[in-house]
């Protein structure tokens, strides 16, 4: 156990310092911020055997790189397709090793993914908000943006030989449908746009961070000019503004809001989606709520199973080398 | 301590208007509304049923946010289902009369000097009085804080009486201070952030919506009344020092 400290070389926009989020505040006007996706989050901690819910760096498309001061410590990234170079070598995410003071790890935005996190066997040294080191983006309350040529600390730090090497990747979430229940608002549409909003492909635009996703493709017609009372939204909520056009709210969004929400992304497939980047295709599938309930379900309880068994050490090179013999190897190709 | 006034209100409207109605939000949530338009009882009413659903939590849940004639009640989708939480839902309101208070009365220190209140000459010329008819219309009105939004801490407090009214303005003004004391409409709020609005700008608080204090982090809860209590410059240079806005 011992302090590392680090000196970021580079940081994109938009590389914030999350925990899991601060629920319980949206009658303040406060989201519950928290990691973008979810799964690839909490995945980077328990490889690592941590706590899921306990800070990590959430990593945009812009990149972070960052120089070893002080000590040396075990990491893991997860998330989208990003590129990894360290110490010389371009490596794939999904990935755990260990950082020795001089080293430098650069993560960029590789073939596809939004997010990575970059976890640490260790504590991060971040200012909490509301019990929580989340940064809400759109205040900077929380842990905050991490920018170029700040420090950051860790205590508590080790190296976990046993653990290095590549991640399993869920396999529970290939699917690139989206799930959504409709409404709460969907009376102030007309019944075309309800159709086109389950029969077509809409695309991301480039108007996408934190707070919420903007659609491209066809205009969701309200019924009439209307200004309806600001009603409480959640996270994947899609509001459509006057000219028509969809934006799905994400991890900081607004807690009120006075656009009819045509339609809400089931949880679980938040976490996808938010992987998905600008250009790419949407394409919406609309369930019932108990429907909905049923998949979160089976969807929590897989993602459970998956963590546990990321969370357990690989144990020695010898014992690993010995086990990944005995299945094939396959088990990390996934 | 209960207000027999609304509560008489309340009750009228659960007997003769139509039953709030239910809508499922994807897999964790529920939204419960009263009414399609704002009214004082309307809004009352959301601020019961959400008293009564913290004193006596159902099972699986995480937590709910009023609004202005709705209230959002989000769940665990392991513990509980949206067919479950409506029935215990419609328990609370049936039993609401005995549950429904009225809320904190808050004061809230405004100092209204031309630095602060760059929107003030504006507002008297539209509302055609003087700027300190202005000022005295903002002070004498009792508000009522009808739900939270766009940024942490953002209170919207009704009540802004009509003489002095003014719409948004047709663009944002970028980076207004926070603690500046706004007006759009019937609406007023005290900002927490430097922050765009299109709202008119009449005077700076030092009082704190995000308090610190981690045991009430936000001075106002839905449905509270705000009293507006003016000071001057000295005084609120003082008080602006002893708080600490990030």
């Amino acid at each position: 156990m011992s302090d590392v400290e680090f000196s970021i070389s580079f940081a994109g926009p938009l590389v914030t310092f999350q925990d899991i989020g601060r629920p319980g505040n949206m009658r303040y006007g406060v989201s519950a911020s928290g990691p973008m996706d979810i799964v690839s989050f909490e995945a980077a901690n328990a490889v690592l055997g941590n706590d899921t819910k306990q800070t990590a760096i959430e990593i945009s498309l812009g990149g972070l790189i960052l120089q070893c001061h002080e000590g040396s410590i075990t990491l893991a990234i997860t998330g989208g397709d990003f590129l990894i170079e360290y110490q010389g070598q371009k490596i794939s995410s999904w990935t755990v090793l260990t950082l020795q003071k001089g080293e430098r790890l650069s993560v960029r935005a590789g073939k596809s993914g939004s997010w990575a996190y970059l976890a640490f066997s260790g504590k991060l040294n971040v200012k909490d908000w509301l019990n929580s080191s989340s940064t809400h983006s759109t205040s900077g309350f929380g842990g905050g943006v991490l920018k170029t040529g700040q420090k950051f600390t860790l205590t508590d730090a080790s190296n976990q030989e046993n653990r290095i090497g590549p991640i399993l990747k869920p396999n529970f979430y290939t699917n690139d449908l989206i799930h959504a229940v409709l409404g709460p608002q969907d009376q102030y549409f007309m019944n075309t746009a309800i159709k086109i909003f389950s029969n077509s492909i809409f695309k991301v635009s480039d108007n996408y961070d934190r707070m919420g996703m903007q659609l491209t493709g066809p205009k969701l017609e309200l019924k009439s000019a209307l200004s309806i009372p600001s009603e409480p939204v959640v996270k994947g909520s899609i509001q459509v503004s006057g000219d028509g056009i969809p934006t799905i709210l994400l991890a900081d969004h607004q807690t009120t809001g006075g656009y009819p929400k045509i339609a809400t992304v089931i949880s679980s497939d938040i976490n996808r989606l938010v992987q998905f980047r600008s250009n790419q295709s949407v394409k919406f599938v609309l369930i019932n709520s108990n429907e909905a309930l049923q998949k979160t379900r089976k969807f929590l309880d897989m993602k459970e199973k998956y963590l546990e068994k990321l969370s357990i050490s690989r144990g020695t090179l010898e014992q690993r080398l010995m086990s990944e013999n005995l299945i094939g190897g396959i088990e990390f190709n996934s | 301590m209960f207000h027999h006034k609304s509560l008489t209100l309340i009750n009228l409207i659960i007997m003769q208007n139509e039953k709030p109605k239910f809508k499922a939000i994807a897999d964790h949530a529920l939204l419960i509304t009263f009414s399609d338009v704002f009214s004082e009882a309307v809004h009352s009413q959301v601020v019961a049923l959400d008293n009564s659903i913290t004193l006596d939590p159902p099972q699986g849940l995480i937590e709910t946010v009023p609004a202005i004639v709705n209230l959002l009640v989000t769940f665990d989708p392991l513990i509980t289902d949206h067919l479950c939480l409506e029935k215990s839902i419609l328990n609370n309101i049936k039993n609401m009369t005995n549950n429904s208070s009225k809320g904190t009365e808050r004061i809230v220190h405004v100092c209204y000097e031309e630095g602060f209140s760059r929107d003030l000459e504006t507002v008297s010329k539209a509302c055609g009085l003087s700027k300190e008819a202005v000022i005295n219309a903002h002070l004498n009105e009792n508000y009522n804080v009808l739900m939270y939004g766009f940024s942490p801490g953002y209170a919207y407090l009704s009540g802004v009486p009509k003489d002095i009214q003014v719409p948004r303005k047709i663009s944002a003004v970028r980076d207004i201070d926070a603690g500046s004391v706004i007006i759009a409409g019937s609406q007023c709020l005290v900002t927490t952030l430097k922050m765009p609005t299109g709202w008119s700008i009449i005077g700076r608080s030092p009082t704190l919506i995000l308090t610190d204090d981690l045991e009430n982090p936000f001075l106002f809860n839905v449905g509270d009344t705000v009293n507006f209590k003016r000071i001057d410059l000295g005084t609120f240079e003082k008080m602006n020092k002893a708080s600490n806005y990030v």
